[in-house]
């Protein structure tokens, strides 16, 4: 608007970000504004970044741990499997399956938690107050539950080389059991309130709708891709842990619009309930430690790259080893960064207030993308 | 009419502070938690205490705005609020002016707070601000168009502009029974004309930070704070006198039922506030022009005919 006299200008550039209620984090976003409509866009990150890959070098295995954590705090714990998951390939480290359980287990009670978080602040950018503080209610059971086994309520360092930190006992269990009959009894709620709502729908109905085609062409993981109707989820498709010995269903959208995002994540906390309840019913007794893993962990020369699935999609760990304590390089493969990439296609020719709702949709966690 | 001043601008005043109160404490309770507690009862002095830390705030003026349009705009948007006040009947005594032509100086003052608002955007010399603004005015003008028809409507019937002439017709029955739709239409419309939520697209938080008003702080902004509370009271008074038979009801003195009646209203649109998520903003113009405007000009047809017939 504030334009230079004698200069015609059709467009003009507006600045959101780096701090903007609705980028939740410091992501700033460029428009080229035609009117209220956005003629180009321009993604400017890396005001949060704080060079976790460059870290690994110059620290142990052991010592990067608790970096993963605070890459995606969200699902903090997909991270420390994800990474846990690579170095045992790495060096050979059979865990054993009680640990295993527990890591699904605690893996999925996080996705839920990540979720329901996602929830609450998408609502709030809709401008819906109430649903964010309910989703806050429910996410505090996940995260006391948690809290209770590893210790700390959001960067979670739990998981180690060759199994899990603490053993959970029968008090983690009946938590788990009432935290599940729990939120299943608040679906109805989140549908009568939020779903089923015209305003809602209005807003993200065939708002934002990706293709699979260009889902596929940007790498976009996640609930963002099941929602364009691919049935890609790392952990059917190349199954880690103990997944395989699970029933579920991995749940996707038709048309790919914003309204088939949010389904796809509401039916994967129900599914993410299965996991659970099944993995408490089949729990083994046993050892949550693999013997013998050196506390200086020394991997043999190689390399080796291990995916799992965080709650934004396929988080991946390449590591190349040199025979050294330390990794030689490490490259963290996020799934928030390669789905912010679509993010300005998509929001071409749409209004400022579709643009939040689309960002919104993609559950961005920005230190994620800027690593 | 000093003494008169004083009244409303007490009103005002008391009014605002109790609604922002009772606004925490509805939405607290709609989101399962106990809202303000600690200054005073059940924090009833809790707004008290906003009012004065935000007295106590450094007003802010950044370098490159319109300086005496920006300073302008927070004043006139209150002037307006106070004038609509005169007209306003709490009880058959406690009316200051019983002009006739009542229902038409409310709606002509309250379409001015849009005229502060385009200055607050436009002076402000912000982006975000001019969006607000430019969003606001053209909400406003479509939400006032079915406003004024609906309460045409309810003129038709009675034949008067004076307010009190309109509380006197309802004596049998209120309007509400015999005019529904005229009710919902202009419940929805006044929650339009107040920016509240569902249609706070001018003040738009996660699109526009804070719409028009961005670049106000300390008391400037508390003008406007006080300027949307004050509106939503004078909306639902009008409301309950167009409507809800005004001051009518049985054993309690009028003016209380008056006031129950407003503050009941006022908790509807609340209650919207903490329920609905917001529209966007072709989808609320749209809505203005193409469901609300054509169905509040059937209702004055009807109307009219059935006067006409009967």
């Amino acid at each position: 608007m504030m334009l230079e006299p004698g200069i015609e200008e059709k467009t003009f550039y507006l600045n959101l970000g780096p701090q903007h209620p609705s980028t939740h984090g410091v992501l700033r976003i460029l428009l080229e504004m035609d009117g209220e409509f956005i003629a180009n866009s321009e993604p400017v990150i890396g005001y949060g970044h704080r060079a976790h890959e460059k870290m690994a070098e110059l620290r142990t295995y052991q010592q990067y741990l608790p970096n993963l954590g605070r890459v995606d705090y969200l699902h903090a714990l997909a991270y420390n499997h994800g990474y846990c998951l690579a170095v045992e390939r790495l060096a050979g480290i059979e865990v054993p399956e009680r640990a295993e359980f527990i890591r699904v287990i605690t893996s999925e009670l996080n996705r839920i938690a990540s979720h329901l978080l996602w929830f609450g602040a998408y609502l709030l950018d809709l401008g819906a107050f109430t649903p964010f503080l309910y989703c806050f209610d429910d996410r505090e059971n996940v995260v006391d539950i948690l809290d209770r086994v590893t210790g700390s309520r959001l960067t979670y360092c739990y998981f180690r080389f060759g199994g899990v930190r603490d053993d959970i006992d029968d008090e983690f269990i009946a938590g788990c059991r009432a935290f599940i009959t729990r939120l299943r009894s608040r679906w109805q709620d989140y549908d009568d309130l939020v779903t089923k709502n015209v305003i809602f729908i209005n807003r993200t109905r065939d708002v934002g709708i990706i293709t699979p085609e260009q889902a596929l062409k940007y790498g976009v993981t996640g609930p963002c891709l099941r929602g364009s109707g691919i049935p890609y989820d790392i952990r059917r498709s190349e199954p880690y842990s103990v997944y395989p010995l699970f029933d579920f269903e991995i749940p996707i959208g038709e048309r790919g619009d914003i309204m088939d995002r949010y389904v796809v994540r509401l039916c994967e906390m129900e599914q993410s309930l299965r996991i659970i309840e099944q993995a408490l019913d089949k729990l083994p007794n046993g050892p949550i430690m693999a013997e013998k893993v050196p506390k200086r962990l020394k991997p043999a020369e190689g390399e080796v790259y291990a995916a799992v699935e965080s709650g934004r999609g396929e988080f991946g760990t390449y590591i190349v080893s040199k025979g050294d304590t330390k990794p030689y390089r490490i490259k963290l493969r996020v799934p928030s960064f390669s789905n912010l990439s679509i993010i300005s296609e998509l929001i071409k020719d749409t209004l400022v207030a579709d643009m939040v709702a689309i960002l919104g949709s993609f559950d961005l966690v920005i230190p994620e993308v800027d690593r | 009419m000093i003494v008169a001043l004083i009244g409303v601008i007490a009103l005002v005043s008391v009014n605002a502070l109790f609604l922002i109160w009772m606004e925490r404490k509805v939405a607290a309770h709609i989101q399962l938690r106990p809202g303000p507690m600690e200054v005073g009862y059940h924090g009833a002095l809790q707004t008290v205490a906003d009012a004065l830390k935000l007295m106590g705030k450094e007003l802010i003026t950044p370098d490159e705005v319109d300086r005496p349009v920006y300073l302008l705009a927070p004043i006139i948007i209150f002037l307006p609020v106070l004038v609509l006040f005169l007209v306003i009947p709490f009880s058959p005594n406690l009316i200051i002016r019983d002009l006739n032509v009542g229902i038409l100086l409310i709606f002509a003052f309250s379409s001015l707070t849009v005229l502060s608002i385009l200055m607050a955007g436009w002076s402000s010399n912000n982006k975000y601000s001019v969006f607000g603004a430019i969003r606001s005015i053209a909400q406003n003008i479509a939400y006032e168009i079915p406003l004024l028809i609906t309460a045409m409507s309810i003129i038709l019937m009675v034949g008067s502009f004076k307010l009190t002439d309109i509380v006197a017709a309802q004596d049998k029955v209120w309007f509400v029974v015999i005019q529904p739709l005229a009710f919902l239409l202009y419940i929805i419309c006044a929650t339009a004309e107040t920016n509240r939520a569902p249609f706070d697209i001018p003040e738009a938080e996660s699109e526009l930070v804070a719409g028009f008003h961005t670049e106000y702080s300390g008391m400037r902004f508390g003008l406007f704070f006080l300027a949307e509370y004050t509106n939503m009271f004078v909306v639902s008074a009008v409301a309950t006198v167009l409507f809800l038979g005004g001051w009518r009801g049985w054993i309690l003195p009028p003016v209380v039922w008056f006031l129950i009646k407003v503050y009941a209203i006022i908790f509807l649109i609340m209650w919207f506030r903490w329920t609905f998520p917001r529209l966007r903003f072709d989808q609320l113009i749209t809505f203005a022009w193409k469901v609300l405007i054509p169905l509040a000009f059937v209702n004055l047809l009807v109307t009219a005919l059935a006067i006409k017939l009967f």
